[in-house]
């Protein structure tokens, strides 16, 4: 087996032998949603101008959760000294290990997402663009949040400065995911939106493992 | 040639087996390195100079036993020697050519540390799988035989007590093969029959031209080895507390 499957594979049994903690950012997106309506009142129109804006915030949110414990436990038992040191590519372990958090948190989050959706009455045309924009920006998500994960390894209260660090990053993902949502509720193509989120995907993954990988090398010195 | 109990087993007899197992390796998978060795080595941690000037220098089936109090940067060393901490001055040297592709340096080694990278929530045998498919080996019921974990195989590791986890780890040695053993205070929490295995497993490890180099206050598990004490290479005084 390849190193990337040798790697994704490992860390998706863990998650789901553990999978509370997928449950966790999950339960959070959930919660965090549903407490719009009660803010900001149940009135229709209202919610559906800002049901985009607020599933997309509420996501990051629910991503950064996760994405402190993505190197942490492996930093803490060691597993990141002897990956290291197994003279593998350290970026093709990032690229799995980043994968397995996408397929463990933000596949649950897209999926969900339709049903939170509802309880914000976003208007029908804005489900697909909605589901689009998530499944093109959370990759995203991962990968740019893999690097402060990364970065932030070893230091106290890391989950704290990981949100300082990352979500100034997450906001070009915010504004064109929301746009999209937008543009197809008020009738406009969200094509081009939905492009941007996609360059900005591939100018992630090509960044994002060697900034990783070379932010894990410090860590483990 | 490693013993893998697969279809073969039940054609020779549990003698014959055990033999296979325990009885010195063949010729086919001795090691070539011939010396690993370091020159002025230098380390750094926080502004203080742990050690300084230090060399060394391991020959194909040799050892060498780091001693020292505590602090004296024993597992700094190792970590040095492993490419992990960069070294502050000095290189480090396969057959007299110094240490330039970090990947490949790393893949020549095996690292045993005090952290042990066993993840709980997995089974014994998939946390060896794990690096045995990493690292291109599949010898892990031998590995786990050899420690006296072949009856916890199936076991999840959060179960495992200290010891039995340090056994698994030692495992790691065992399931691919690699010219230089790292060993971090390996006789930890071992019990009599461990240490003995453990010793053993050096001894074979030798035996076919692998290299050793543990730290350790107690057992130094090797007959013959050279021993560095870093006492000897610690700075001389205190101008090294210096920020440069």
């Amino acid at each position: 087996m390849s190193v990337f499957t040798t790697v994704l594979a490992r860390d998706l049994r863990l998650a789901i032998r553990q999978s509370a903690d997928s449950l966790t950012v999950v339960a959070f997106f959930a919660i965090a949603t549903v407490l719009f309506p009660f803010g900001v009142g149940p009135e229709a129109n209202i919610l559906a101008r800002i049901a985009g804006g607020v599933l997309w915030v509420t996501a990051l949110l629910a991503a950064l959760l996760s994405l402190d414990r993505l190197f942490a436990v492996d930093f803490e038992d060691g597993t990141l000294d002897q990956l290291v040191l197994s003279g593998v590519s350290l970026p093709m372990v990032v690229l799995a290990k980043v994968s397995a958090h996408w397929l463990t948190t933000g596949v649950p989050l897209i999926v969900i997402s339709p049903v939170l959706a509802l309880t914000l009455h976003l208007p029908m045309e804005g489900y697909l663009p909605l589901l689009l924009a998530l499944l093109v920006g959370t990759p995203t998500v991962s990968l740019i949040g893999a690097v402060g994960a990364a970065l932030v390894l070893g230091t106290r209260r890391g989950g704290v400065l990981l949100s300082f660090l990352v979500l100034p990053l997450y906001i070009p993902i915010l504004i064109f995911g929301t746009a999209a949502v937008e543009a197809a509720t008020t009738g406009m193509g969200f094509t081009p939106m939905l492009s941007v989120l996609g360059g900005l995907m591939i100018l992630a993954l090509t960044l994002s493992a060697w900034a990783t990988a070379a932010a894990i090398r410090q860590a483990v010195e | 040639m490693p013993c893998t109990p697969g279809k073969n087993l039940k054609e020779i007899n549990s003698t014959t087996w055990i033999l296979l197992c325990y009885g010195p390796p063949m010729v086919g998978e001795n090691f070539t390195a011939q010396e690993f060795s370091g020159s002025g080595l230098a380390c750094r941690r926080g502004g203080r100079l742990v050690f300084e000037g230090l060399q060394f220098a391991v020959p194909r089936g040799g050892a060498l036993v780091l001693r020292g109090a505590n602090g004296s940067g024993k597992t700094t060393l190792l970590r040095l020697m492993a490419g992990l901490t960069p070294a502050a001055a000095g290189q480090l040297a396969w057959n007299g050519a110094p240490v330039e592709d970090a990947e490949q340096h790393a893949a020549s080694l095996r690292f045993i540390s005090h952290l042990d990278a066993i993840k709980p929530a997995l089974t014994v045998t998939e946390n060896l799988n794990f690096w045995a498919a990493l690292w291109g080996g599949g010898q892990i019921p031998h590995a786990l035989q050899m420690l006296g974990l072949g009856h916890l195989a199936a076991y999840p590791a959060r179960l495992l007590s200290a010891g039995q986890r340090h056994r698994l780890a030692l495992a790691r040695l065992l399931v691919a093969p690699a010219p230089l053993w790292l060993l971090d205070e390996p006789g930890n929490a071992l019990d009599d029959s461990s240490l003995a295995a453990l010793t053993q497993a050096i001894a074979d490890h030798r035996a076919r031209g692998g290299m050793v180099i543990v730290a350790s206050h107690g057992a130094a598990f090797v007959s013959d080895g050279n021993t560095l004490d870093l006492g000897t290479f610690a700075p001389t005084n205190t101008a090294h507390w210096s920020d440069t």
